[in-house]
């Protein structure tokens, strides 16, 4: 229970070692490097697999195969290297298999920038790969949240044989803070992997991981029991936090670092008589539409903030369903928002409002 | 010489010919009068007497339609 | 006495492919190796994408379907979690030699004890009759219809001589399936490369040079001639890379 000073890539690290993983891999590119640099020591040490892979799109196949074979496998990437994965990624929601990914968020499009993020939302909630499917995306704010949903994540992709990612932006990557690696984290109950693909002598019958149906209303069939799980990760798997709630004058909507900088806009408001509250998704995919319907009537507005021009704030205005006026202000390029500007927004409320 | 029992699966025959091609005592023919469900003709055997079980037409046959045995007195 | 019969490696399923097509001729021979080797219960096969994508209906094992391409990293993956599991793949020419070069040549390079069998028909037979890196200088396809010109459509690719400068391969053979005699050949040479990889050797591979009787438009004897006349010419069947003779 000690605490320690460690970055955020290299917590990730850890946490991934601590939950057990099997293998990991994965290949170079800032702001996430350190993550496949820690685990290129730490699991040999453990007896485990790393592999630095030729390219995002081997990585993700090598999870493809190992998550195949029933083992805990990972990989992380940035932005344009998490582009290359979309692939992967359709197919291992096609056959049902679990594995972690993180992804550090940089700016784009294209090449981009190296500096933080959040202009992957789409990416991760709407995806690139085809089909209908969904990650299991859940965006924390903190190193330590972080390191609690990298074991969270693994046992919720066991559980639901689906891919989770864990979405963060290069500051919670890169900076420095004082953590606890051992809080204690309850482990959820897993089913065991009769389905793996790892020798018929394993189990009974012949395990075929695959997603290929050529018969429509076979695959069809696998579509909706697929949408039958997605339904069930909606109902019970939704996160998120509520931060100053009652009669708030208004509501911001912010994830990760972005929700960090407003808590600060909040208490400054707060000073200046503004009453200001937010909802802090912790899960984007599923997103807490739930919590939408506690905005009290009297809020005058929703604002939302992202290092981006405007991602998440279409799943809010989904989730407001037209209810109050919603605002948006956001920053791109790897600009980050000083908290300032947070609160100019909310005084400039009415000139932010979107059509 | 030993004698040579040769049975086909014909439901898994494609017509490729193949089999009768590589028969070095050539006994084998495809036969437009027969056929199988998948409209595919089949193979006949013109003189089992004369095959010499080198069990080329079932090593070629890419759907493992032949099997080959030896007749052991 | 029974003196050949279907090996148990196979399914009762009939296959998809073309009468002649020398893929059934290739899946029997892996799946009798794996039967006289005892592997069957022990294996994970990777299949591609390609005509062979229903390999896994066929092959009587545990097996995960790849992404085109990617069936060497899919492969590297099983193989790392589980070591003394038996992996290999089956792949096309396009899948090996074109959209997976990347994950062919570093699975090689890393020396994944993975065995690799390369089906190479010098054509795309699944989408149609397509041009593949293998095609021949002049050969007519539907995306070479003047016949493949190398100024601008490039070289057919020697996929035995380059892995065969790879240090991680451990062996390499290129076998044309056209005769019996060659048949025992390519049984050897995947026997060969199967005990490879179950002593550890690093990276095998089999390159059968093998027909597409539709897409070429030839009757599958006369197909199998043009792999000995023609094909060989540019493929020259022989041993790479034997690493315990070398």
């Amino acid at each position: 229970m000690s605490k320690q000073l460690l970055k955020g890539n290299q917590a990730i690290a850890l946490a991934a070692v601590q939950a057990g993983v099997d293998a990991y891999f994965g290949y170079p590119i800032t702001p996430q490097n350190e993550v496949p640099e820690y685990l290129s020591k730490y699991l040999p040490e453990a007896g485990k697999v790393f592999v630095q892979a030729e390219s995002e799109v081997a990585a993700i196949n090598m999870v493809y195969g190992a998550a195949g074979a029933g083992k805990r496998a990972m990989t992380s990437s940035s932005s344009v290297g998490i582009a290359l994965k979309q692939e992967g990624l359709s197919y291992i929601c096609g056959s049902e298999l679990p594995c972690l990914i993180v992804s550090v968020m940089r700016s784009g499009p294209g090449l981009g920038g190296i500096q933080p993020s959040q202009a992957d939302y789409y990416q991760a909630t709407r995806g690139g790969g085809n089909g209908d499917y969904h990650l299991i995306v859940y965006a924390p704010e903190s190193i330590q949240e972080t390191i609690h949903y990298i074991k969270e994540g693994f046992d919720v992709a066991d559980i639901y044989r689906n891919p989770v990612m864990i979405l963060i932006d290069g500051l919670i990557g890169q900076m420095m803070e004082s953590v606890d690696m051992d809080v204690p984290y309850k482990k959820r109950e897993i089913p065991a992997k009769t389905w793996a693909a790892m020798g018929k002598k394993y189990h009974t019958g012949q395990n075929v991981i695959n997603s290929l149906s050529l018969n429509p209303d076979h695959l069809e069939k696998h579509n909706l029991d697929l949408q039958a799980k997605y339904n069930l990760v909606r109902k019970n798997e939704v996160r998120y936090e509520l931060i100053n709630m009652e009669n708030p004058d208004y509501v911001i909507v912010a994830y990760g670092s972005m929700a960090r900088i407003a808590r600060s806009a909040i208490e400054t408001l707060g000073e200046k008589g503004i009453r200001v509250g937010m909802i802090r998704p912790i899960t984007v995919w599923p997103f807490p539409k739930e919590a939408f319907a506690k905005i009290p009537a009297t809020c005058k507005g929703i604002l939302v903030v992202e290092m981006s021009l405007g991602q998440m704030v279409d799943d809010v205005e989904i989730a407001n369903r037209g209810k109050f006026p919603v605002a948006f202000y956001g920053r791109a390029g790897g600009n980050v928002p000083a908290p300032t500007e947070v609160e100019q927004a909310i005084l400039n409320f009415g000139k932010l409002v979107r059509l | 010489m030993k004698e040579h029992r040769l049975t086909f699966n014909n439901e898994a025959c494609k017509g490729c010919g193949l089999c009768v091609h590589f028969c070095p005592v050539k006994i084998l023919q495809l036969d437009a009068s027969r056929m199988n469900q998948a409209g595919y003709p089949l193979v006949s055997v013109t003189d089992i007497k004369k095959c010499i079980g080198c069990t080329f037409c079932a090593m070629m046959c890419p759907d493992s339609v032949i099997k080959v045995e030896s007749i052991d007195e | 006495m029974i003196k050949y019969q279907k090996t148990k490696g196979l399914s009762d399923k009939k296959t998809h492919y073309c009468p002649g097509c020398t893929h059934g001729i290739i899946h029997k021979i892996v799946a009798e190796v794996l039967e006289e080797m005892n592997l069957l219960d022990n294996t994970v096969g990777v299949a591609s994408v390609g005509c062979s994508v229903f390999s896994y209906d066929y092959f009587n094992i545990d097996m995960e379907q790849a992404p085109h391409g990617r069936a060497c990293a899919v492969a590297t993956g099983i193989k790392r979690v589980l070591p003394d599991r038996f992996v290999f793949t089956y792949q096309g020419d396009g899948d090996l030699a074109s959209i997976g070069i990347a994950e062919t040549i570093h699975a090689a390079n890393r020396g994944e004890n993975i065995s690799v069998i390369f089906v190479n028909n010098a054509i795309y037979g699944m989408t149609g009759g397509q041009m593949a890196p293998t095609t021949l200088e002049g050969q007519k396809t539907t995306t070479s219809q003047l016949g493949r010109n190398h100024a601008t459509q490039g070289n057919p690719i020697k996929v035995s001589e380059i892995f065969s400068q790879i240090d991680g391969v451990a062996y390499v053979e290129r076998i044309a399936m056209t005769s019996p005699q060659n048949y025992r050949k390519a049984k050897a040479a995947i026997k060969k490369a199967f005990t490879y990889q179950l002593a550890g050797k690093g990276f095998t591979m089999v390159e059968l040079l093998s027909t597409c009787p539709v897409n070429w438009g030839m009757a599958p004897a006369d197909a199998m001639k043009w792999i000995d006349e023609k094909m060989s010419l540019t493929f020259k069947p022989g041993v790479y890379k034997d690493i315990d003779h070398d």
